[in-house]
Order: structure tokens, then sequence, then C-alpha cells
């Protein structure tokens, strides 16, 4: 376990470092020069200056392992449309936003989608299964900006409901968390009636009906916790889908998440900033994924024993 | 003896989109107390099928067991139980082990919860009680380590160890029947002569009747008392284990007898292998099923359904050679088996 | 019924030899098949008509306006639906209905052509990885791991900043770069299985050589799993490109697409909703079409559900 633990982690990291290494050499290989855009209009010291200021009067390599180093200390640079503004304290501050909207949608995303898919499955082609499978598939196939155009337009607009931007109170929260959670209602319900279905047709449920157990304690001790394991592997997928909704959410709602200032620096052509909050979002993706494969390895017997087999 | 399990005229059908499969048709029998029956037949003959249907675990839909149809345990129509009584008749009073242990124990519970969760609901053990159950339940069918194997997954045990857990959830209960679908036929070879002698043992002591699917003659030799012999979703003759091996009387009893390696191997004779396929039970059958491939076919086999013979108490059989019309024939293959 | 039984019905004739090894119910082949569960489901027949439609509309629906969809006319803004213009018109008075159609153009050829493209790549890297396996597996999947360590959205949104340029095909070459993955996997974990299938082992074993295995056996496997894949494919593309043109990094003008005509509208939304719900709804249509429809293909092909 620990061996197959410490493995695991390793990879995630190699795989990150990778990423990082990418990423930086392609934002360096932008035509020109991340800077000239910016720097075109200065005087030719001050222009020197603000080059060396931010490395790029060294050649690549060392700017990398200048890079490389500041980033295993947490230190992303500097954000280059606002000169002071640290890019690491610019996400530290701004993500617990996203995270906080994000989780929550998620959370509410998941119990919803799941209860729906066991009552879809429950009820495989009655019409309980029909109306879940459509608000699944709604759910995957309506835009993020076209609900959240939606709502806005009808509940802000029409109504006076909500107001429709802004952040800081609960109440600027609400529809962003409705647009989020529709994503994950969708794919948990679809996954997991898929997944009920499959668990149905085994033989043990066979064999547990054989015992005389209940419908209800079928479901309960057998159905569910087989069924939800695959469930598992999508959910670091869907923590990361919350994150890159918020691009879109957190703009047409005028949150200061994270997402908020990644699309604006990306409208900017903040390339530091666009840097380091890809790597942010590259690093929660990794550990998602870890945690997630950690979970699983947890849940599932027939993984935990043998872990020399893998 | 008494008759514990009286089954009259069960139809089974599936309604798929080609039309409506007759999986069973019309099928008959009794069991009386601490007997073994064994189903005997090609794969698709409706064994499997008809005992689902004692315990109702077939899908509904697609499946569809005729109402006329009853199945009676100790004069109790199965038929008709509401949920709570059908709950406590299955596992309790009749219980059911399947073909793949491999698939067939929940692969997220340790295999000692798997029986436990059976004591508890049926025998009302609190925990405690249940487990030390379990572990003697382990023990009387023979699991290496009981205590051990009481906390393993069932992906740490071997397909005869979990075909044990499975005889041992089946057992739990005491149940008065215990119906066992093709118990040896995913296991090697080596395996399914112990599973053989386990069940064997198990019988006598514990005085269990035993419904034993398979298609198998060498299984059913030296566990059955009596033996069916279906094909078709019919009954085609049933007789005592010496009735059918000694003196069978259907042509495809005669079939079947002749294509087992033991029975066969002292007449000097090549295998016998039976031609052809069962007949697609979508068709409406209007004579005899076995009609097709019967080396000893009549004009009449194809214009009507043959009727029961009784030939004993015990012997059944349905086939036009028993009408006092018919030629006398004898089965090429009995030489084999009375040189023994 | 019964007629008499008489003597002369009782002799005996013996086995047919020919009806004994019929199979009774007819046999059907596999696309017959899958055509005929296709067509039952109603569902993904409708999917495919409205999607019919759609592209007719696409090809013609520009012509059929009677306005260019890059004219521009100072005295019709932002006008509602009328007889004259179907869809209204926008903030510069240009015609709503042919620049729905028009963008409609680019939304779908991009759907269309990324999931072709990124299948092609992908069932060919799955496939070279699946049917060699061993160290070759290893390391292309490893590969793939990294590239799909990052975020899908994050990666297009990258490299459309990298490469500056807003054309189509930029825009094609950011989401597909490593759009196909995916399917990578999925073809390869498809050719592992048949490859492992005893009809596959047999064929080797009887000396079939390896491009004949891969012609017989292998493709037409794995085909239905590419082509739901596609169909599943296609909705990703069309949010992908409309998520960018919402965001203002997507095609640029004169140009448009679905995605840029909804951004367009978005901040005024609340007075000419109607810029903004249209092409909304055409990107949801067909969003919604073709995950139907990959529902409808995967219910028809899949080999396992055949019963």
């Amino acid at each position: 376990m620990l061996r197959y633990a410490i493995k695991r982690i390793g990879y995630a990291v190699v795989t990150l470092l990778i990423v990082v290494t990418i990423t930086f050499f392609l934002m360096r290989s932008i035509p020109g020069d991340p800077l000239s855009h910016r720097a075109q209009a200065l005087p030719e010291q001050t222009r020197a200056n603000y080059y060396a200021k931010y490395g790029y009067d060294k050649p690549l390599f060392t700017q990398y392992t200048m890079y490389m180093k500041n980033f295993l200390r947490g230190d992303l640079g500097e954000s280059i449309l606002y000169p002071g503004r640290s890019v690491s304290q610019t996400i530290a501050k701004t993500s617990p936003i996203s995270g906080a909207i994000g989780g929550i949608a998620l959370v509410i995303g998941f119990g919803i989608g799941i209860t729906l898919g066991i009552i879809a499955a429950l009820n495989k082609n009655r019409w309980p299964d029909y109306l879940v499978m459509f608000i699944a598939i709604l759910g995957t196939t309506v835009p993020v900006f076209v609900l959240a155009a939606l709502l806005q337009y009808f509940v802000a607009v029409k109504l006076h409901w909500l107001p429709s931007s802004g952040g800081g109170q609960t109440r600027h929260a609400i529809m962003p968390i409705m647009v989020l959670c529709l994503g994950p209602i969708a794919s948990f319900a679809r996954y997991l009636k898929a997944s009920m279905l499959d668990t149905l047709s085994q033989d043990y449920i066979l064999t547990a009906q054989a015992k005389g157990l209940s419908r209800r304690a079928v479901i309960l001790k057998h159905v569910l916790r087989n069924s939800m394991l695959p469930i598992v592997t999508i959910l670091a997928g869907r923590i990361v889908g919350v994150f890159t909704g918020s691009f879109l959410v957190e703009r047409m709602f005028g949150i200061p998440g994270v997402g908020f200032y990644f699309v604006n620096s990306v409208t900017n052509k903040d390339y530091s900033m666009i840097l380091g909050t890809t790597v942010f979002f590259a690093a929660l993706f990794v550990f998602a994924q870890l945690a997630v494969d950690f979970v699983y390895v947890l849940v599932d017997p027939r993984i935990r024993i043998t872990p020399e087999s893998r | 003896m008494d008759k514990i399990l009286e089954v009259k005229d069960l139809r089974v059908s599936f309604h798929t989109y080609a039309g409506e499969v007759r999986a069973v048709r019309g099928v008959s029998f009794d069991l009386h107390r601490g007997e073994t029956l064994a189903f005997v037949g090609e794969s698709g003959c409706g064994k499997t099928v008809t005992a689902k249907s004692i315990l109702r675990l077939l899908p509904s839909p697609p499946a569809e067991i005729k109402p006329q149809a009853q199945i009676l345990y100790d004069g109790d129509d199965v038929l008709k139980m509401d949920r709570k009584r059908l709950q406590k008749f299955r596992g309790n009073e009749v219980s059911m082990i399947f073909q793949d242990p491999m698939t067939s124990l929940n692969p997220t519970m340790t295999c000692g919860q798997q029986i436990v969760e059976a004591l508890v609901l049926h025998k009302k053990l609190n925990k405690q009680e249940a487990k030390e159950e379990a572990i003697r339940i382990l023990r009387l069918v023979k699991m290496p380590d009981a205590e051990k194997r009481f906390s393993s997954y069932p992906h740490e045990l071997s397909g005869g160890m979990r075909q044990r857990v499975m005889i041992a959830i089946a057992l739990s209960c005491d149940p008065s029947i215990l119906i066992a679908d093709e118990p040896t036929t995913a296991l090697d070879v080596t395996i399914q002569a112990q599973i053989i002698d386990l069940l064997q043992e198990l019988k006598d002591k514990l005085n269990t009747a035993i419904i034993l699917v398979t298609h198998d003659l060498g299984v059913v030799a030296t566990l059955a008392d009596r033996i069916q012999v279906m094909y078709a979703g019919q009954v085609m003759e049933t007789g005592t284990s010496r009735e059918i091996f000694y003196s069978p009387k259907h042509p495809y009893t005669w079939a079947l007898l002749s294509s087992v390696p033991g029975l066969a191997e002292h007449s000097k004779q090549e295998l016998y292998s039976l031609k052809g396929t069962p007949p697609d039970l979508i068709m409406p059958l209007k004579s005899c099923p076995f009609a097709a491939r019967c080396e000893y076919c009549m004009p009449i086999c194809k214009r009507q359904m043959p009727q029961v013979t009784g030939l004993t108490d015990t012997h059944q059989v349905a086939c036009w050679l028993q009408h006092p019309y018919a030629p006398l024939v004898e089965p090429s293959y009995e030489r084999g088996v009375s040189n023994e | 019924m019964n007629e008499e039984i008489s003597k002369d019905l009782f002799q005996i004739i013996g086995p047919e030899d020919s009806e004994a090894e019929k199979i009774a119910r007819p046999r059907i082949s596999y696309f017959k098949d899958a055509w005929r569960r296709f067509k039952e489901n109603k569902i993904a027949i409708v999917a495919l008509i409205v999607l019919a439609v759609l592209v007719f509309m696409v090809i013609f629906g520009p012509a059929i306006s009677g306005y260019k969809f890059e004219e521009i006319d100072p005295s019709q803004r932002n006008e509602g639906p009328s007889a004259r213009h179907w869809f209204g018109t926008d903030k510069l008075g240009r015609d709503l209905f042919a620049r729905v159609w028009q963008g409609g153009r680019v939304s779908i050829i991009i759907g269309l052509v990324g999931a072709l493209v990124s299948s092609f790549v992908g069932s060919i890297y799955g496939g070279i990885s699946g049917y060699f396996g061993g160290r070759v597996d290893d390391i292309m999947m490893r590969i793939v791991e990294v590239l799909i360590s990052v975020p899908y959205l994050i990666v297009v949104i990258l490299l459309t900043v990298v490469l500056d340029s807003k054309s189509m095909f930029t825009l094609l070459l950011a989401m597909t770069i490593t759009g196909w993955c995916g399917i990578a996997r999925i073809v390869r974990g498809q050719v592992l299985q048949v490859k492992s299938q005893e009809f596959v082992m047999a064929a080797q074993a009887l000396g079939v050589r390896p491009w004949k295995i891969i012609l017989h056996h292998i493709i037409p496997n794995v085909l239905s799993v590419i082509i739901v894949a596609i169909t599943f494919d296609v909705p990703g593309y069309i949010f992908g490109e409309a998520f960018l043109g919402f965001l203002g990094i997507g095609i640029q003008p004169p140009n448009t697409s679905w995605g840029v005509l909804a951004s367009a509208a978005q901040s005024m939304y609340a007075f000419y909703p109607y810029q903004l719900f249209i092409p909304s709804l055409m990107i949801a249509l067909t969003m919604l079409c073709f995950t139907l429809l990959g529902d409808g293909l995967r219910d028809a092909l899949d080999p396992r559900l055949r019963k």
C-alpha cells in the first residue's frame, strides 16, 4: 500500500513538472515576447529595466531554471498587467471564492445527481426515468452561459428576485451555484443510472435476492455500494469542471474568483498570470486525480489487498 | 415420503422483439423431503428457467409465468405469495446456488458478511451469534481456515472456495430445499469432484431436498435419486436414477447417455454426438420437439404431441415409441451400460 | 385436431438431416440489426431529422434571408424579429437570420471537423498502442496521461493565446491538439479487449496474418465504438467553440459563430433578449440532437445489448 502510494505521488509530481515545463516554453514561444506589446512605447533604458525586472534579459534556459526554482517555492512570479501584484497571492486570494461556490455546487450536484440516478435506475423505462434522463440531457447539452443568461433574464431582470451580478453576499452566490450544479447533476445522474443498471444485472444480486433480502435491502446493501465505485472515478473531472465552469459563470455574474481573473488575464494578455493560473489548475487537477485514486483504493477491496498487481 | 414441492403445468415465456419465446412448456413434477431430483438436458432446454421460477427469480418483464401454473411449497402457492411471505420463503425455506461462483458473490462484501446477512435476516441472530454460526457453517462446508476466510473478500478465494461460500450461504438457514444450478460447471474437474462429494455429504447430514440442474449426467449419477430429462421446455422422461440409467425409454435419453464418456467407453464404440440443435423456442410446437433429431422418428411424431406413458409409479416417458402400434426398438447404447 | 391414429404412421424414418442443422430464426447481419434497432428509437430519428434541417439551413439559410451577413445598415439597429428581419437585427443593423446561419456554418464545421480529426488521430494512436501492447503501450499511454493532466478547456485557451490567430484553422488546431486523447484511450481499451477474445486468438493460432486480423476482427469491433465516440465529440467541439467565442477569444469579426453571436448579445440581453436566445437555442439544439443521436447509435451498435 505504502509503495503504491509513493509511486503514485511520484507520478503525479513528475507529471506536474512536465506540464509546467511545457506550459512555460509554450508561453515563451509566443511571437515576439510577452512584454513586447506593452513595452514598445517605452524609452530604451526603461524598457531594459522592465525586461530585467521579469528576467527576460537572461537566456531562455536560465529563465526556465529560475521559474522552476520559484515555482517549487510556491512563487509564480509577478503580474505583467499590474506590476507589483504577485500571481501566487492573487490565486490564493481568489481561489477560495471560486472554491466555495464550486464546492457547494459540487456537493449539491452530487446529492441531487445521485438521487436522480437512483430514481431513474429503479424506474427504468417508466416516466420518472424519462424525466430524469431529460433533465440529465438538458444539463449536459445546454451550455453554461445559456443557462446563466436565461436565469439572469428571468430571475433577475424580469422577476427581480435576485441580483443579476456582484459578489460578497449569499444572494449573489445563489444563481451561480444553480448554474454550476446542473452539470454535475446531469453527469452524476447519467453515470449512476448506467452503473446501477449494470450492477442490477450482476449474478450476485440474484444471490442476494435468493437469500430473501427485501428489495430495499438488496438496493442499499448490494447495489448502491457497487454502483458508486465507478462514480468516484469521474469526481476529479467534475472538480475541475466546476473551476472551468467558473470562467464563464464568474464573468457573467461578476464574481471576483480565480476564473474571473484568469479570463481577464487571457483577454489582456497578462502572460505571467496566464502561466501561473494554468499551472495552478494543472496542479489542482493532478492532485484531485491523485486523491480520487486513493479514495478508490480505500473503497474497493479488490484493489486494496493486492498493490503488487498494479 | 411426503411431498414438499409440487409444480403443476409450469409455463414460462420471455417476451422479446422477435416474439414470445416459450422457454418452459408445461412442466410438472414433485419433490419429496430429503430427495435429490436432477434436471438434465442440453443448454437452453428450460432447466434453469424452471429452477429460477421456483424462487420467482426471473425478471419480469421480459419473463412471464403463465397464470394457470402452480408451484406448491408445503401446500402454499409460491406464485401467489405476497412480498413479505416471499422474502421469508427465499433463503429460509428454499435457497439457491448459481453456476458461476466468480460472479455470484458480492465483490465488495466479505464472505462472512454475506453469510451473516442471511442469518440475521431469517434466524434473527445478533451480530456475534451470527458470526459464530457463519464460521460453523464454513467449517461444515469444509472451508479451510474458516475463521480467516470469514473476513476474506471473494476475489481472494479460489473458484472452489467461492462455491463453498455459496453453499454456506444457501445452507445457512437450514432450508428444506436447495436448488443448485449447474454448481460445478464453472469449476476445474478436480474441484468439481470435491463439490459433488460435499453436496452428497451435506445431503445425507442435513436431509435437505436438492434440485440439481445440470447438463452433465456424470454429476447426476452419484447425487440424484430421481432424474428428469428435459428438452425444449418439456419433460421427456422422468424416473429414478436406476430407471433412467438402466432402462431409459426415450430416444433423447439414449442419446444423452451415449454421449457421456464414462458410460460409453466400455462399449468400444465411438462417443456418440447428437446431431443438430434444439428447436427454436419461439415456434409453437404441436408435435414432438425432438422429432427432427430423433433416430427413431416416425410420421406420427411430426403430427402429434406424444402422450405421457407411465411405466412404473416413478417412471414416465413422453414418446410415441410406447404406443402399442410402434415397432419394438432396441437402443444401441444399452450394451454400454449393461456390460458394467 | 386429433386425427385418427393409424398403424401406418408408426414406421421409423429417422432424423431429417436438412432440418436438424437449420437454425429456425432468420439470421440478421450486424449492421442490419443495428439499423433495425436504430429505427425503433424514435428520439434518435427525430434528432437526426432536426440535424438534417439545421444543416440544410446552415447551407442555404444565409441565401434565403436576402441579406448579406456582414452588411451593416445603420437605420435598422437592434430591430426585433419582424417580417423583414426574421430574427431581427444586431446593434450594427446586420440581419440576424443571415448571421445565425452563417455563424452556424462555423460552429457545425468546427464540431464535425474537430470530431473527425480527433477521432482519426485518436483511433490510430489508440489502435497502435493497444495492438502492440507492452512497452509501446506503456510509453504511449504515459504521454496521454501527461497531456490530459491539464484540464481540456485550459489547454485550448492557452493554445489560442499562444497561436494568437483567431481563424477557424488555429481554433481547430488548439481544440484537437489534445482532443484526440479521449478517443485514443477508448480505442486502445477496445482493441485490447478484442485482442484478448477467443475468436482473435483462434485466428492467430490458425496463422491468419496480422493485417487480416486487424481488417476482419479488430476494425469491425472497434468501428462502432468510434462512430459513437465521434457523435458524442461533436457537441463537445461545438461547445468548446461557443465557450471561446463567449470569452471573446474565438472567431474574429467579420466572421462569426453561434458563440460569438451570443457573446456579442450578452451585454444587452436585458433589452434585446432575442439576440442572445436565438444563437443560444441553436447551440443547445445542435448539441442536444448530437447527444441524442449518439445515445441512439450507442444503443443500436452495442453488440452486448443484442438480444
